[in-house]
């Protein structure tokens, strides 16, 4: 047996069976309990021995990010769409295809590029150190002899960030093109988008800012909104990228939130943060620095909650589907694929949910920092 | 890639893109969006707001009309009044006239037929008397030798047998 093969290809397979018909969520539960014998039949068995199949590494290649954008298959005969590799090294800038790699990411395939050597392992491009041929782990798996030069590839999360990109410019451009041409409401899609713009401005700005200050966050929050939104729901989508549940992503829109707090906060802001009015003197230092704690906090708060509920979710499926293989019996998957796609369907509202709450959060805290408030 | 640390390269493509995605969609989707749906619904609240005057001046020429056709009608019934005021006065007028009239006629006949009477009379009593004079002519002519006697003696005789 050989069940290493089969996580990637069934990686999320309630997703791709979230349909209305009861008939076809039976037709691919059966097909999908029966795929696994028929990869078995051609397994290699000599691989079997040589591999376990280890659950977590499964789970984390999934939901972390890659150099290349893999849909299925595995080694050389794998389906890997290649993404540019762009690194800064002390030499300068290095570019190239991440299938210069050769789908290994063991350290094992050494890509020479400028006069230096660079391998992929774990999904961490490392520059070998001068003279090196081949990376030298000690016994922890700690890379001896190389060091990670400045990353700054198109990686899968990057370039599904530009799909949701491209994604909001045909939307919202047909939207605007619409408003352009004539006066009355749009029907269709744009009505669709137009409800929820009007979403966020009446539910969200307009009683969180106030009814002033609100049309200066609008860009803001309206792209905040769409673009966790469309990326949460383009990330369930089998073989996608798990972007708004990576940190990195949401540390930099937790970031833009702090920075709009911080450049908009005004003068009685900053004075409720930093000398609170209106009790005794010492008590004040205690309070600035509680205050300026909670400053901080409330966008570190957003950037965890956005990224733990995104990837708790793809865990629970991947979890679930990877029973199969942890069982290693594909009765298994009459259960966990069911509860898969419960979860799945969960997804899509924890999708639309948590983009509200990031933006309705952002507008929160924005509008405490332009708030004005009355003298007592 | 460890989960919870932050890939710095990842970092700075999210936060160009997503920059750059924002001045983007502000400049050519969001501020024609939320412009158009602004100017949308003010020309709906104006509508309606329009719709509530001309819907209150309906109302006020409604009651300028129930005005005027009250007036109209009070004018109405007052010059009904007066016209069958009018009229039982000339009725009464004309009946009084007439009374007189009649009266009048009455009284004129009355005379008349008096008058005719006493002609009549006058004339049955020469009648009379012719007859009287020829009667005791032939009656009594023997008695009275003169005619001056005998006219004095028919006088006297025929204002002591008075007719009436």
């Amino acid at each position: 047996m050989q069940p290493n093969l089969e996580p990637i290809i069934l990686s999320r397979p309630g997703t791709m069976i979230a349909h209305k018909s009861l008939k076809i969520i039976v037709t691919f539960t059966l097909a999908l309990a029966l795929l696994p014998f028929n990869a078995f039949a051609k397994a290699d068995p000599q691989a079997e021995e040589s591999k376990e199949f280890n659950p977590t590494d499964m789970i984390m290649h999934h939901i972390g990010d890659s150099h290349g954008w893999h849909f299925f298959g595995e080694g050389d005969s794998s389906f890997t769409l290649p993404l540019p590799v762009i690194l800064f090294t002390d030499n300068g800038m290095v570019t190239f295809m991440s299938s210069e790699f050769h789908h290994d990411t063991e350290g094992q395939y050494v890509v020479e590029k400028d006069g230096m050597r660079f391998v992929n392992y774990h999904e961490d491009i490392y520059k070998l150190d001068a003279g090196a041929e081949s990376v030298e782990f000690d016994e922890e798996h700690n890379v001896l002899n190389a060091s990670k030069p400045w990353d700054f590839s198109i990686t899968k999360n990057v370039a599904a960030m530009l799909l949701t990109v491209v994604l909001m410019l045909i939307f919202f451009f047909g939207l605007a093109g619409h408003h352009k041409k004539n006066k009355k409401a749009p029907a269709g899609f744009n009505n669709i988008l137009e409800t929820l713009v009007l979403f966020v401005r009446d539910e969200i700005a307009r009683p969180q800012i106030g009814e002033k200050k609100y049309m200066k966050f609008m860009p803001f929050l309206l792209t905040v909104f769409f673009f966790i939104w469309i990326t949460n729901l383009l990330g369930l989508l089998p073989g996608a990228a798990n972007v708004t549940g990576n940190i990195a992503v949401t540390v930099s829109l937790g970031l833009f939130t702090l920075a709009l707090i911080l450049i908009n906060g005004n003068r009685d802001f900053w004075q409720h943060t930093l000398w609170m009015p209106g009790i005794p003197t010492f008590v004040k230092p205690i309070l600035a620095v509680v205050e300026v704690l909670g400053l901080i906090i409330k966008p570190v708060a957003l950037m965890i909650r956005l990224f733990a509920n995104i990837t708790a979710g793809h865990i629970i499926i991947l979890s679930l589907i990877g029973l199969i293989f942890i069982l290693e019996s594909a009765g298994v998957a009459g259960i966990s694929v069911p509860f898969a796609l419960f979860i799945t369907i969960l997804e899509l509202l924890v999708a639309f949910l948590q983009a509200f709450i990031f933006t309705m959060l952002s507008a929160l805290f924005i509008g405490m920092a332009v708030a004005e408030h009355e003298h007592h | 890639m460890d989960l919870i640390t932050p890939e710095v390269g990842l970092i700075f493509w999210q936060t160009i893109v997503f920059l750059i995605l924002m001045l983007i969609l502000a400049k050519f989707a969001w501020k024609p969006i939320l412009g158009a749906v602004r100017t949308r619904e003010e020309s709906i609240n104006e509508a309606l707001v329009s719709a509530e005057d001309a819907r209150k001046e309906m109302q006020n020429l409604k009651a300028d009309n129930e005005k005027l056709l009250q007036e109209a009608r009070a004018e109405r019934d007052e010059m009904l009044k007066e016209a069958r005021q009018l009229k039982e006065k000339m009725i009464a007028e004309a009946e009084g006239d007439a009374q007189e009239k009649a009266n009048k006629i009455v009284a004129k006949a009355k005379e008349s037929i008096e008058m005719e009477k006493r002609a009549a009379m006058a004339d049955i009593k020469n009648q009379v008397a012719t007859l009287s004079i020829e009667i005791a002519e032939k009656v009594i002519g023997k008695e009275l030798s003169t005619e001056e006697k005998q006219h004095q003696m028919i006088d006297k005789m025929l204002n002591d047998a008075t007719l009436n």
